[in-house]
Order: C-alpha cells, then sequence, then structure tokens
C-alpha cells in the first residue's frame, strides 16, 4: 500500500482543478440540450406539413410578457446568487422570491395558452403534425421549468428557515446554472415556434 | 487501534441480511462496479440463450424450433439485452472500478448518483424481461416485444404493435438510458475534478481518456433516443402523429433519430475495449503505450466523427445521392484515426517483450479481429457495396465480429487483468488459456462463415430460408461454432469460481504494472489510498521501480 | 474495394504475426525491460497520411458509382413498374401497361446496344419494406409516405430470386421475391395475357358466386368482376403465377386449397384470415380459382 508521494511532496504543487458541481451540472446541460434539439429538429421538419387542422398563423399569440418574465427570472437569479455571495440573506430572498413569482408566471402564461388553444381554437396533441410538435416541444420545457421552480421552492423554504447561509452559494450558483439553461432553451423555442414557425 | 479482548485478525461473521444491505446500499465505485459486472454476466447469459435459440432454428432451411412469432422476440430481446443490459453495463462497471484508483482519488465524483445511476440501469433490465409476463399481445399471454432491437415506425405505431410489448421495450431503455447519463456525468466530472495531484490531463492513463470521450458521447447520444422514445409514446398513447404516416408523419425521421444515437451508441462499446486494451498491451510487452498523444488524438477525433456518421444505417432508405456521399465520406474518414490506434498499438509490440498471458491473449485476438471488423466496415461504409450487402448477415457478421470479436475479447482481457485486482486472487494460467481457445475457434467457426450467407444474399431478421439459395451449409457451419463458444463460458464461469475459492493470494501488483490502482492492497482498502498520491508521470509507478530511469525525464 | 482492404488485411497481420514472433519474451530472458520508446512524430505522419490517401481514392471510386446508379437516365424505352410494399406481399403495377399483378415480377431482357431497363417506383401501404434480388441491384426500401425509385437493367434471361430485406413483422422472412427476365417477345405475350379481362367460364360459377358473396370481394379484385378489394393481391391472373402466397408455396390446386382453409398453417401470421368455408364451398373456389387464367 503506497503512501507516499512519488517523486515529489504534495505541497510544492499547486494543484486546483474545476469544481464538481459546475462541471456536473454543464454535463447534464449538455445531455438535456441534444434531447431538445431532437425535438426542436422535428419541430422544424414539420413546419407546414400538417395535412390538417389550424395552422401556427391562426392559433398562436406571440407570449411577449410571459417571455419576459421568464427571461428577467435569469437576471433576478443572477442578482439573488451575487447577493448570498456577499452574505447578504436578505437581498438573496428577495431576489430569490422574485425569480420564484416571475417563473411561475410564466408557467400560469403557458398554462392559460393551452387553455384557450385547447378549448376554443380546437388544438390538441392528437390534432394534426402542428399540435404534436408544438405541444410536446413546449411541454417538455415547461416540464422542467416545473422541475426547476420545485428545486426554486426548496432552496426557498430553507431560506425561510433560516437554514441558507453565505458557504451556500456555491450550489445555488449550480442551481442557477440550471435556471439559465432552462431560459436559454425558451428562447430557442420561442424563436423557432413564434417567430420562425408562424 | 484495537482496545478489543480478542485477536483482530479473526473476521467477525455478519449476518447474511447485514452484508445484503451493505451491498445494495453501498456508494462505493469498487462494490457498483462489481455489481454492473455481475449484472451484466448475468444479462450475458439469458442473451446467449437467446442467441442459441436463433442460431438453432436456422440451422437448416425450414426448421420449426420456434414459431415466427418466437423468433422475432428472439432477435429483439437478443439485441436490446446484449447492447443495454450487458455491453453498458460491464463497460461501466470496469469504468466505474477503474477510474478513481487510476486517477489517485477515493470515489468518483458523486457516489451516489452512481448508486442511483446503476439502480436505474438494472431496473431498465428487469422491466423489459417483465414483458414475458406483463405485456398482453395480441396472442394472448405476456410476451416480449418483438420490433428489433431499433424499432422501426411504423412497426412501432398501435395500429402494427398492439398491446404494450413496445412499450416495455421503451421504457426500459428510457429508464436504463437516464441511468446512463447519470453514469457518464459522473464519469466527466471525476476525470475533469477529482484526479490526484501532478495528474494533468496529460498524464492520466490512456484508459482515463478513452473513458472521458466514451462519457462525452453518451451525453450527446442517449438524449435522441430519449426524446425519440417519448415521442414513439406521444404517438402510442397521446395520438400524436411524429411518425404517423396517414397524419403526414415521417418513418424515417424515426431512423434519423435512432441513429444519431445509435452509431454513437457502438462508439461508446467500443471506446472502453480500446481503453482495456491501452492498458494491458503495454504491461505485457513491457513498454510504454506508443504515441500517447496521438492515441489521445485519435480517440478525440473518433469521438466527434461518431456524430457524424449515423445515416450509414440509412443508405438503402433512399436519399439523394447527396447525402449518400456525405455519410460515407465521414464514415470512411472515421476509418484514419481507428487505423491510426492500430498501427499504435502494434508499434507499442513491436520492440517490447511480449508475455503471452491470458489477457494478452485476449488482448492479441482483438487487434486481430477489430483489424478484420474494421475493413468489413470500411467495405460497407462504401454505399453501393451496402445497398448490396446493407441488412443482409453480412453486416451481422460485421457487426458480432467488432462486438464480439473486439469488445467481448477485450472485456475478457480485462477480467483476467484486473481480477487479481478485484478479489486478491490469482486465477488459473491453463483455465485462461483454455477459455481463450475454445472462444476464439468458436467465435471464428460462427463469424467468420456468418459473412458468407450475407454475400450470397441472406437478409437478417428472418426466422427460416428456402434451401437452393446456397445459404444451407454456412447457416450450419454457423451454428455449431455456438457451442464452442457455451463450452468457453462455462469454462470461464468455471475458472471464476475456483480462482475466487483457491487462487493463490495475488498481492499488489502481480503484473509488474505501472498505473496507480497497482499501488493499492488487493482487494483495495474501501478508502483506496491513504494519503493522495502526487505524480510526475503517466506511469507513476515506472517511475518508482526505475528510479535511474524515470518517464518524467523525457519530454514526450 | 475488396483487393484494397485484403492488401490491409495482409500487411498488417504480417506485421502483427511477425511483432508477436521476433518480440516475445524468452525464457533465457533475464527480467530487463526492453527500451521504452514513446513514439515517433515521422512514422505517426506515415501512418496517417497513406490512409487517408487510401479513404480519398475509395471515397472518389465510389462517389463515381454512387452518382452513376442513382442518377441514371431514364432511355425512353425503359419499362415503368409501381412496386407497392405490403405486409408480406408485393404488388406491381405497370401504369404506360395497365397492368397490376402481384408477387411475381415480369420484364424483358436488356441488351447493352439497345438498353431497356426496368425502372421500379417504391411505394409502401404499410410499414417499410425494402427490394432485394441480389443478382439484380442492390436493395433500396420501401417505406410509406415516401416514393423510392430503383432501376435495373438485367442482360441475361432468366428467374431471379430475392426476398424482403427490412423487418416488416411477422412474416418478414416470407415475403419472396422472384423476377422473371423474359426475351422481348415473351414478356410482351404475357403483358398482353394479363391486360385481358378475368376469364369467365360457366362450369365454375358455383365457385365465382361463393367468391363474390363472401368476404373475398374486400380484400382481392379480379377485373370485370364485383371484387375489386385492394388489400390483398390482384387474382385476374391468379393461374399465371408459378407460386402462391409471395413465393412460400407452388401453385397447385392443394397448396390453394390449403390456402384459403388455413393461411396460417403455410405463412403463419400472414394478413389473410382463415375463410371458414365448407368443404363443398372450399372446393368450388379453388375450381373459380383454377380457372383465372
Amino acid at each position: 500500500m503506497n503512501a507516499s508521494p512519488m517523486t515529489m511532496t504534495a505541497g510544492e504543487l499547486k494543484w486546483e482543478l474545476p469544481t464538481r458541481g459546475r462541471v456536473g451540472m454543464f454535463c447534464l446541460i449538455a445531455a438535456e440540450t441534444s434531447i431538445f434539439v431532437i425535438f426542436v429538429v422535428a419541430y422544424i421538419f414539420y413546419i407546414g406539413k400538417s395535412l390538417t387542422g389550424p395552422m401556427p398563423s391562426e392559433a398562436l399569440e406571440v407570449p411577449i410578457f410571459f417571455t419576459i418574465c421568464l427571461l428577467s427570472s435569469s437576471f433576478t437569479i443572477h442578482l439573488a446568487v451575487k447577493a448570498l455571495r456577499q452574505s447578504d440573506i436578505r437581498r438573496f430572498s428577495r431576489w430569490w422570491l422574485a425569480t420564484l413569482a416571475l417563473g411561475a408566471t410564466f408557467l400560469y402564461g403557458t398554462a392559460r395558452e393551452w387553455q384557450r388553444l385547447i378549448y376554443e381554437v380546437g388544438l390538441t396533441i392528437s390534432t394534426n403534425l402542428f399540435g404534436t410538435t408544438y405541444y410536446s416541444l413546449v411541454g417538455l420545457h415547461g416540464l422542467h421549468v416545473v422541475v426547476g421552480l420545485i428545486l426554486l421552492s426548496i432552496v426557498m423554504a430553507f431560506t425561510w428557515l433560516g437554514r441558507v447561509r453565505h458557504e451556500h452559494a456555491y450550489r445555488v450558483d449550480v442551481l442557477s446554472l440550471y435556471w439559465h439553461f432552462v431560459d436559454a432553451v425558451w428562447v430557442v423555442v420561442f424563436t423557432v415556434v413564434y417567430i420562425i414557425g408562424r | 487501534m484495537s482496545t478489543l479482548a480478542f485477536p483482530t485478525t479473526l473476521p467477525i461473521s455478519r449476518p447474511f441480511v447485514d452484508r445484503l444491505h451493505e451491498w445494495v446500499t453501498t456508494v462505493d465505485h469498487k462494490r457498483l462496479g462489481i455489481l454492473y459486472i455481475g449484472y451484466a454476466l448475468v444479462f450475458l447469459c439469458i442473451g446467449g440463450v437467446e442467441a442459441t435459440v436463433m442460431r438453432v432454428q436456422l440451422m437448416v432451411p425450414h426448421n420449426d424450433l420456434v414459431s415466427p412469432q418466437v423468433f422475432n422476440r428472439m432477435f429483439t430481446m437478443h439485441g436490446t439485452t446484449m447492447i443495454f443490459f450487458v455491453a453498458m453495463p460491464i463497460v461501466f462497471g470496469f469504468a466505474n472500478y477503474m477510474l478513481p484508483l487510476m486517477l489517485g482519488a477515493r470515489d468518483m465524483a458523486f457516489p451516489r448518483l452512481n448508486a442511483f445511476s446503476f439502480w436505474l440501469t438494472a431496473f431498465g433490465g428487469l422491466l423489459l424481461y417483465f414483458s414475458l409476463l406483463g405485456a398482453s399481445g395480441l396472442y394472448g399471454a405476456g410476451n416480449a416485444p418483438d420490433v428489433g432491437w431499433f424499432a422501426y415506425a411504423p412497426l412501432t405505431s398501435q395500429t402494427f404493435s398492439r398491446g404494450h410489448s413496445t412499450d416495455f421495450w421503451t421504457l426500459s431503455l428510457l429508464v436504463s438510458g437516464i441511468g446512463s447519463i447519470g453514469t457518464a456525468v459522473n464519469i466527466l466530472t471525476t476525470i475533469l475534478c477529482v484526479r490526484c495531484p501532478g495528474m494533468t490531463l496529460g498524464k492520466m492513463p490512456m484508459f482515463a481518456w478513452l473513458i472521458l470521450v466514451m462519457a462525452f458521447l453518451v451525453l450527446l447520444a442517449v438524449g435522441p433516443l430519449t426524446a425519440a422514445q417519448i415521442m414513439l409514446t406521444i404517438d402510442r398513447y397521446l395520438g400524436g402523429h411524429f411518425f404517423d404516416v396517414q397524419a403526414g408523419g415521417s418513418a424515417v425521421m424515426w431512423m434519423h433519430f435512432f441513429w444519431i444515437f445509435g452509431h454513437p451508441e457502438v462508439y461508446v462499446l467500443v471506446m472502453p475495449a480500446f481503453a482495456i486494451v491501452s492498458e494491458i498491451i503495454p504491461v505485457f510487452s513491457r513498454k510504454g503505450l506508443f504515441g500517447y498523444p496521438f492515441m489521445v488524438a485519435a480517440g478525440v477525433a473518433i469521438g466527434f466523427l461518431a456524430m457524424s456518421v449515423w445515416a450509414h444505417h440509412m443508405f438503402t432508405v433512399g436519399m439523394s445521392s447527396t447525402a449518400n456521399t456525405f455519410f460515407m465520406m465521414t464514415t470512411m474518414a472515421i476509418g484514419v484515426p481507428t487505423g491510426i490506434k492500430i498501427f499504435n498499438w502494434l508499434a507499442t509490440l513491436w520492440g517490447g517483450r511480449i508475455h503471452f498471458k491470458t489477457p494478452m491473449l485476449f488482448c492479441l485476438g482483438f487487434l486481430f479481429q477489430f483489424l478484420i471488423a474494421g475493413l468489413t466496415g470500411i467495405m460497407l461504409s462504401a454505399a453501393p457495396f451496402d445497398w448490396q450487402l446493407g441488412n443482409s448477415y453480412f453486416v451481422v457478421a460485421h457487426f458480432h465480429y467488432v462486438i464480439v470479436g473486439g469488445i467481448l475479447f477485450a472485456v475478457f482481457g480485462a477480467f483476467y487483468y484486473w481480477f487479481p485486482k478485484m478479489s486478491g486472487k490469482m486465477f488459473s494460467e491453463t483455465l485462461g488459456r483454455l477459455h481463450f481457445l475454445l472462444f476464439l475457434i468458436g467465435f471464428h467457426l460462427t463469424f467468420d462463415f456468418m459473412h458468407l450467407p450475407g454475400l450470397l444474399g441472406m437478409p437478417r431478421r428472418i426466422y427460416t430460408y428456402e434451401p437452393g439459395r446456397g445459404w444451407d451449409i454456412w447457416n450450419l457451419i454457423v451454428t455449431a461454432g455456438v457451442a464452442f463458444q457455451g463450452a468457453a463460458i462455462l469454462v470461464f464461469a468455471g475458472g471464476l469460481v475456483w480462482a475466487y475459492f483457491r487462487g493463490k493470494p495475488a498481492g499488489n501488483d502481480p503484473w509488474d504494472a505501472w498505473t496507480l490502482e497497482w499501488a493499492t492492497s488487493s482487494p483495495p482498502a474501501p478508502y483506496n489510498f491513504a494519503a493522495i498520491p502526487v505524480v510526475r508521470s503517466r506511469r507513476p509507478l515506472w517511475d518508482l521501480k526505475h528510479p535511474e530511469d524515470p518517464d518524467w525525464k523525457y519530454d514526450q | 474495394m475488396l483487393g484494397v482492404t485484403a492488401v490491409i488485411l495482409v500487411v498488417v497481420f504480417s506485421l502483427l504475426a511477425y511483432a508477436l514472433v521476433t518480440f516475445r519474451s524468452r525464457t533465457d530472458d533475464d527480467n530487463r525491460e526492453p527500451p521504452q520508446v514513446y513514439g515517433s512524430n515521422q512514422v505517426e505522419l506515415a501512418w496517417t497520411v497513406v490512409p487517408v490517401l487510401i479513404v480519398v481514392a475509395l471515397f472518389m471510386a465510389s462517389s463515381r458509382v454512387i452518382a452513376t446508379i442513382q442518377n441514371a437516365e431514364r432511355p425512353a424505352n425503359a419499362i415503368e413498374v409501381v412496386a407497392t410494399g405490403h405486409q408480406f406481399w408485393w404488388e406491381y403495377r405497370y401504369p404506360g401497361l395497365n397492368v397490376i399483378t402481384a408477387n411475381e415480377l415480369h420484364v424483358p431482357v436488356s441488351d447493352a446496344s439497345n438498353p431497356t431497363p426496368t425502372f421500379i417506383t417504391l411505394l409502401s401501404a404499410d410499414m417499410d419494406h425494402s427490394f432485394w434480388v441480389p443478382r439484380l441491384a442492390g436493395k433500396t426500401d420501401l417505406i410509406p409516405n415516401r416514393t423510392n425509385h430503383t432501376w435495373i437493367d438485367p442482360h441475361e434471361v432468366g428467374l431471379y430470386l430475392g426476398q424482403c430485406a427490412q423487418y416488416c413483422g411477422t412474416q418478414h422472412a416470407k415475403m419472396l421475391l422472384r423476377v422473371y427476365v423474359q426475351p422481348r417477345a415473351e414478356f410482351d405475350r404475357w403483358i398482353q395475357e394479363q391486360q385481358q379481362q378475368a376469364v369467365t367460364n360457366q362450369s365454375v360459377s358455383e365457385g365465382r358466386h361463393v367468391f363474390e358473396s363472401t368476404a373475398c370481394v374486400n380484400c382481392h379484385t379480379v377485373s370485370g368482376t364485383r371484387a375489386n378489394g385492394r388489400f390483398g393481391p390482384d387474382l385476374t391472373h391468379l393461374m399465371s403465377r408459378d407460386t402462391i402466397a409471395s413465393g412460400v408455396a407452388d401453385n397447385t390446386p392443394d397448396n390453394l386449397r390449403q390456402w384459403i382453409q388455413n393461411p396460417d398453417a403455410i405463412k403463419p401470421g400472414a394478413r389473410m384470415p382463415a375463410m371458414g368455408l365448407g368443404a363443398h364451398q372450399l372446393e368450388a373456389v379453388v375450381a373459380y380459382l383454377g380457372t383465372l387464367r
């Protein structure tokens, strides 16, 4: 059982490797990206190919307000993490709550849009190719928002219980990476669905 | 440390339940590695039985050992099992066990994720086989999926695949796919973040580099399969139209998505074989690996190129000549870095002092067989050739040559190489050689001759064939090889059992090797290293054993 | 192609064999390690450049073949066939000639001086199939909602065998192909016969009546009669075919009888249901079909 260093003492060497949390989260983001890419490709491929039914141009309304909400939440979460790094738990708590609220608003917007599409426009996932690809792409993104909100809520709960401190800034930063990813995906989905596809 | 009254050399025998609980709740990478490997071995036997059924059915034309329905389930289950529940777990198992040791670390970056990923994969396999009991098919009692391991649409739509057998295929792979992604995240993070001091990326063992490329491919490739399976399930249960040709959907799109996963997947399987061979050949040639930087570059190049070749599985689908030409180009291109690797292994042997121990025998088998497999691959890469040979037994022979002749041989080599480390016992060299000989004969009987029916026009996935096409004799010979392979596996299993109970103590470093895992006890302590090592070259133990001529003196 | 790969195999294998023999460790070896050579940039360059050149050469040659095959010109007197794949049988239509048949494809032999190739459009009624007659051409898939094309240019008369090459379900193995390459005169005669309406023969009117009043007409067509189903093969000239059930059995009255009685006995999983006819009705139908020349 060899315990001694091979050729030099540990103290002589400056050895810093990237942090596990960030690297792990980036890897997860890479894997999720590859899933989303396939749904986006399917969406783009099927643009204009529906044989029947409501078309994007007549069915969709561009959700500008709710998009602004979601994208702002990226900004607020960034401010929250910054606050925690500076040990300002109060400020962190406020910005974190803002992020949660903005994310929830976005989700509400999606729900309202779906309600309108299903009951007023008559578009469901089984109506035509547009319906199938729209609901699955936006739905997959929405699912990721839900997961993100759950995680954000857990952190919120711990904050209110007074358990979150300066040394947790690193973990919160890793979580914020996920949230930024969810926002970035929305930028792509928004562009493909509401701008290119309409 | 002991203040106990009785001698501490006596092992305290704990109840079986306690020991079982320890294994089920372990997060130790070594234990999880063994769980992965054991799991894979069980499914190897099951997949082997499925193959045997098929081969006996095909031994003579118009055979009626099994009905076409059963045969179609056999090849679906055989392919799915072997790829997802044998090959992947076994490479993950070795990677899990060896990586932290080779990197001078105490465990993987995320031990609990490690355990979670294993149990997900395990559950996926059980779910697939539960289909034998649980899936209600059109024909009554439960049955396994019968849509082929690549499950082309629209065969998988509700119209043509009633009942739930296809859903078992989809869900079991979805679940184990998530497990694979978890393992890949773990591997990448471990390699990037947990290396011991002094071990720059350029100084870590080649094994680690190739596992890194493999993990990267898993991250990018499993996603498309997951996406396609979600789409399929939406089609089957929510009335979606992704692959619904009557609503304008495209059957070809499934093929694209599947093969965007499927091709990198085979590189996921073969990279660890490269990794294993890159560790074993140097040790038994008594020379360091030739051309390390070029091997790294070739491995990374293969990883990138692997994402660009997928439609060579679709040459017969009627894509434009531009598309066919493009994919032919990328597929031929990937042959170049692969060839470079073969040459580098050859150069490692050259000028060395070769010891023909069992691990080395299997690696030499790998080298020879992988060369041939690569060449039949080059043949298939030429689209016009593929138009004749694609979807025939030539392709079946080619990929089994890679997976069995290449990957499985390398895995057997890994077994024999690292078994002493993992168990502390040496295996019997005689039994190991017998295993090698029997398997070599069986492999070549089966898979050399399998090329011929393909060249003579026999397509794949047929439960029987007409006499008089010239295929009969070759099918018979192919089936004959199965007996030898089966015998070899029995010898292998027997050898492992014998070695575990009767093998000589192995010591830390039975092969006089050079990477860090050989600096631990056999088996390693749960914490691997009492003090984290500091390294200065690619072969830390060589430096220790040859202080007058250490590796770090030479700029590599 | 085979030559190139064979040469590579021989060269590399010889080097491997030589290395294993020359550099094996011997028993009288002291335990010294051999010289540790870490690499050589020149060697690496050499064995990168040479394979690249080989690949480029192979690529150029193959690209030319791809272009020749896929972008082939269609001469004016080419025969046109539309082949539609079904689960477990092949439908052939000759649009220009008004012929519809199944499972046995007839084409005229071609000649280098005056080529009369056959251009086949490939469609599918249900799922992916693949048209593969090895001695005539490489395979091309038939994919639903997609139109593919292939062509054959046979220079020798004869019967060419093949089968479906893309797994399409239970009886994928028995979706056999028979291509009859005939001299021009014979082919024209065959076309003529296929263009006729169904033979009417009073002596089998009972069988015809059974045929037309049971479910047979839902799936099969007999031109000039009430039967115009499209799900199964066209039976107008059933007796002009050598085999039934897509090549699975010879076209004899006994086989025909067994097929109608219980298709699963000959081709388990075929789409045709057992018709449940009484013995007398069965005989009558077989006799009727026996007149459809």
